[in-house]
């Protein structure tokens, strides 16, 4: 008999937790979908209960998951450094089919809260080879806007055009990319208005997700522009609420600008100083594609004097080399232009390599134009000091060893060329087994790699790291 | 904002009077729907919720009163009338409505009938951030082989995208001269005759401010555009220096500079950091930065697929009624039309709202309009019979155009003609036909002008 109360009441309390429970989670869902235990049932065997927490539970996954549905991409593709891999390209988003129509009947009778916009995913082109088929490939020939109505209204108008630049490659650099995407965003901070009812400092960091999805879209995101990103959502976030509109404006727009100004323009100036320490007269630099910065450094170098000159390697389909040896050459500082196949030939001529990079990784690995790593192992080779320049804010906290895992895959169609009228790779994708590979990045390990140049300071390789942990310390 | 619609239906259709006299242009039935419905779908279909839409007051009335004209359509279009018998070129009809002009523009004509993604020209003005960006097309074989003093000399680049030169016949009297400057900078320049210009252009809203300081300019596509392609080249002044003498000789009449029409777009100092540091130039071989360092830019989008017609002329009006259904969804066959079984039609043949269509008829490559009535035992080919239009039996029409309202007595013979407006042919009449297969505008002593 006492045995058995005791049960009862083990059991009675069970069921109360359980009450309380439900009640809670009754007022934060308001699901009535949820079974409601009666407080007058006799009671349960364990396994009666033990069946109704399954239920419970299983009720509670199906809303979850159809809540998951309607909110859809914008959530996971906010964050700014997505590898690539996580976004999903099997999900057909049915908006995209048609897209004009939809919108704009759903326009009229939704109200603008309830309105979730979601961005039309750009369609995979082509035969992806497979060890990359986790990454997306897109056409040139079909870009994002023709799935957008024209007169852009749910993008803002500078975001659209960053989006075409972008996908066009007239924007084409890792700072040129990001300082167009810090002007594009005081454009849209100055064109911003809070709506009633919602405050600035939340709702404009909702109002930026859409926007940065569809930058995504147009062409994947740099490091640079993810940690841009990062900052400017951390100063919208931390207006205090009581500031006017009009001051947290003007607030915002000054943060971009001394984030350029410090992060971009005052890191150039610092790099070519120390840069100028390392070139000597009479070197024979190296120089790989077209960095915004290496070529800032060897215009300064050559201001103040130093007497070198400057082989440009360049390599197809890009062939960026060629802006860089025009900007170099309008200079005065003589130079050579080879393709990377030759590298090896011009190498014994090559006093010192000084390599551009897209960011740099937290194992120390460089994430550069694709091509990088074979010049920097070929350099080491033969002895020849290879320096990184790299400003602090292309720092990332990734880790990756190889170039497989995450990179960008560019249109194919760039691989085909057309010499005395005859165009071999016309029809590639008629062709069964032939896959055409357009990679734009690559990662070289810190061995190959003797100093890096930061405004930091002139660092090794594996104190990445360090300058991570100092940033993130500073940020809090 | 970024885009304005501007919709230009004030045209008088100075190339086909005889349809014109009684009904204005814009109201034109093309398969059964009036010529300013297919603009103001495109427009509708690429996004545009608004619409600036000039045109006379006639056509506003007919717009919302006329039944047989309503125009179907979503959008906001608002109105703006002009007088119609004033010489308002479309340059002045955009001056007039400069105070509404609020961002950039998109101005479209009333005659045009297209299929192109209008996101190509877009595309073009909003990357390249261009002054003007217009469309063009590949010629079809139905347009008149253009009489010769009247080819328009288009030249673009390599690309095929940026517009070097543009110019008509009529103002070259010494021939074709290419300055230098440009060559200098496009060694390479494609010149096109064939080209038929869609009247589509995209315009910064610095131009329409342009436009209304200089009242001299009256015609977008006759005067503006053509200044805006010589001026890419003309030389740049910048901030500090001013105008040397070379420019006061190129400017005699403009008097104004590149800086006028280039508006600097918000933070352009960041805009010119980002172009700096960007690794891509436009061009290459010479040492000149992307662009050669112009502000001004003219881009054209050359369409060689698809449909693309300017309505202007009588062939040009025919050929879109032929290719009118691909653009329609609805039905051939009006669900109102009263049409008995024993009838024939064809594929591409549309019947307007309110028909009757007696029995034994047969209808071949033809449009009827709304309300017509069709007697039996007639014959319809390759004919456009627009609205209020009754055929009595036994005829026999091929060819031919009959406007609104017009009666075809019993057993009349039409090949290749042009009936006006309200015409009555005599029933029993003789077999009228033109030999050329042209349409001509006379036909016989006894149409007269009601």
């Amino acid at each position: 008999m006492q045995i058995e109360g005791k049960e009862l009441t083990k059991e009675e309390k069970q069921r109360l937790r359980k009450e309380k429970k439900q009640q809670k989670k009754g007022k934060e869902k308001k699901d009535a979908s949820l079974p409601q235990v009666s407080v007058a049932e006799t009671a349960a065997p364990a396994s009666q209960l033990k069946a109704e927490r399954r239920a419970r539970q299983e009720a509670e996954r199906t809303s979850k998951q159809s809540k998951k549905g309607d909110t859809g991409q914008p959530a996971t593709t906010s964050k700014p450094k997505i590898p690539p891999n996580e976004l999903q390209p099997g999900t057909q988003n049915t908006w995209s089919d048609h897209p004009h129509h939809m919108l704009y009947l759903i326009k009229q009778w939704l109200s603008p809260e309830i309105f979730f916009f979601q961005i039309p995913r750009r369609l995979d082109y082509g035969y992806k080879v497979s060890l990359f088929s986790h990454l997306l490939q897109y056409s040139r020939k079909a870009p994002l806007t023709q799935q957008l109505s024209i007169p852009s209204a749910v993008i803002h108008p500078a975001i659209v055009r960053l989006g075409l630049q972008y996908s066009q490659g007239i924007v084409a650099g890792s700072n040129a990319r990001s300082i167009a995407l810090l002007h594009a965003f005081k454009q849209v901070i100055s064109d911003y208005t809070t709506p009633s009812n919602e405050e600035l400092s939340r709702d404009l960091v909702n109002k930026l997700k859409p926007y940065i999805s569809f930058l995504n879209q147009c062409r994947p995101l740099s490091a640079s522009m993810g940690n841009a990103i990062k900052y400017i959502k951390k100063e919208i976030s931390n207006i205090p609420s009581q500031f006017k509109e009009d001051d947290a404006k003007k607030k915002l727009l000054n943060c971009i600008e001394c984030f350029i100004e410090e992060k971009i323009v005052l890191a150039a100036k610092a790099i070519a100083k120390s840069s100028i320490e390392k070139i000597n007269d009479g070197d024979v630099i190296l120089v790989y594609g077209c960095s915004s910065l290496v070529n800032h450094i060897l215009c300064e170098a050559f201001e103040k004097g130093r007497k070198f000159r400057v082989i440009v390697v360049d390599s197809r389909p890009r062939l960026e080399g060629r802006e860089a040896l025009r900007r170099l050459v309008q200079k005065g500082i003589s130079c050579t232009y080879v393709l990377i196949s030759a590298v090896s030939y011009i190498l014994p001529e090559v006093s010192k390599v000084f390599l551009g990079a897209h960011a740099l990784l937290a194992n120390g690995y460089v994430m550069s134009r694709v091509g990088t790593s074979q010049i920097a192992l070929v350099a080491k080779a033969f002895n020849v000091p290879v320096l990184v320049c790299c400003e602090t804010y292309k720092f990332c906290e990734r880790v990756q060893t190889d170039s497989f895992v995450s990179n960008e895959l560019d249109d194919p169609d760039d691989l085909i060329v057309t010499r005395k009228g005859e165009t071999q790779l016309k029809d590639w994708q008629q062709v069964p087994r032939l896959g055409l590979l357009n990679l734009v990045y690559d990662v070289t390990p810190p061995d190959f790699v003797d100093l890096v140049i930061t405004d930091l300071g002139m660092i090794p390789c594996t104190s990445v790291p360090v300058v991570l942990r100092v940033k993130n310390v500073d940020l809090l | 904002m970024e885009l304005q619609a501007v919709l230009m239906a004030a045209g008088g259709g100075s190339r086909m009077t005889d349809l014109t006299y009684n009904t204005p242009k814009p109201m034109l039935p093309v398969g059964n729907k009036p010529l300013m419905w297919y603009p103001l779908n495109l427009l509708e279909r690429v996004g545009f919720e608004e619409v600036i839409v000039i045109t006379t007051r006639e056509v506003h009335k007919m717009m919302s009163t006329d039944p047989k004209t309503k125009l179907d359509i979503k959008m906001k279009l608002d109105v703006v009338c002009i007088q119609e018998d004033g010489d308002m070129g479309t340059a002045d009809a955009l001056r007039h409505i400069h105070q509404k002009v609020k961002t950039d523009i998109l101005v479209v004509s009333c005659d045009l009938i297209t299929d192109v993604a209008l996101h190509e020209v877009v595309d073009l003005f909003r990357a390249h951030n261009a002054t003007v960006a217009m469309l063009m097309s590949k010629a079809h074989e139905f347009t008149e082989t253009v009489n010769v003093p009247q080819r328009d000399f288009v030249g673009v680049d390599q690309s095929g995208k940026r517009l070097l030169f543009m110019a008509n016949e009529a103002d070259l009297e010494d021939g074709l001269i290419v300055r230098r400057s440009i060559i200098r900078k496009h060694p390479r320049m494609h010149i096109k005759t064939g080209l038929v210009d869609a009247h589509l252009y995209c315009l910064k809203k610095a131009v329409v401010d342009f436009l209304a300081e200089n009242k001299s300019i009256s015609s977008i596509r006759g005067e503006l555009v053509p200044f805006l392609v010589r001026k890419q080249f003309s030389k740049m002044t910048s901030g500090q220096k001013r105008m040397d003498d070379t420019e006061t000789v190129d400017q005699k009449n403009d008097g104004l500079t590149n800086d006028d029409l280039f508006f600097p777009s918000r933070d352009e100092a960041l805009l010119q950091l980002a172009q700096e540091r960007s690794c891509w130039n436009d061009h290459r071989g010479d040492m000149s930065e992307a662009y050669h360092g112009g502000k001004l830019r003219c881009y054209v989008h050359i369409m060689d697929q698809g449909l693309c017609y300017r309505v202007n002329t009588l062939s040009a009006y025919i050929e879109a009624n032929r290719m009118a259904p691909k653009f329609i969804e609805e039905p051939a066959v009006h669900p109102s039309a009263v049409i008995s079984e024993r009838f024939q039609m064809g594929s591409d043949s549309m019947i307007g709202a309110g028909c009757h269509v007696a029995d034994k008829t047969s209808i071949k490559r033809s449009t009827i309009g709304i309300s017509t009535t069709v007697k039996e035992k007639v014959k319809v080919t390759n004919s456009i019979i627009m609205h209020g239009v009754t055929i009595e039996e036994g005829c026999n029409i091929q060819g031919s155009v009959i406007c609104s309202n017009a009666v075809i007595g019993r057993g009349a013979d039409l090949k290749y003609c042009l009936v006006g407006n309200g015409q009555r042919i005599e029933p029993e009449g003789d077999t009228y036909s033109n030999t050329k297969k042209s349409i001509l505008l006379e036909v016989s002593v006894t149409f007269g002008l009601v």
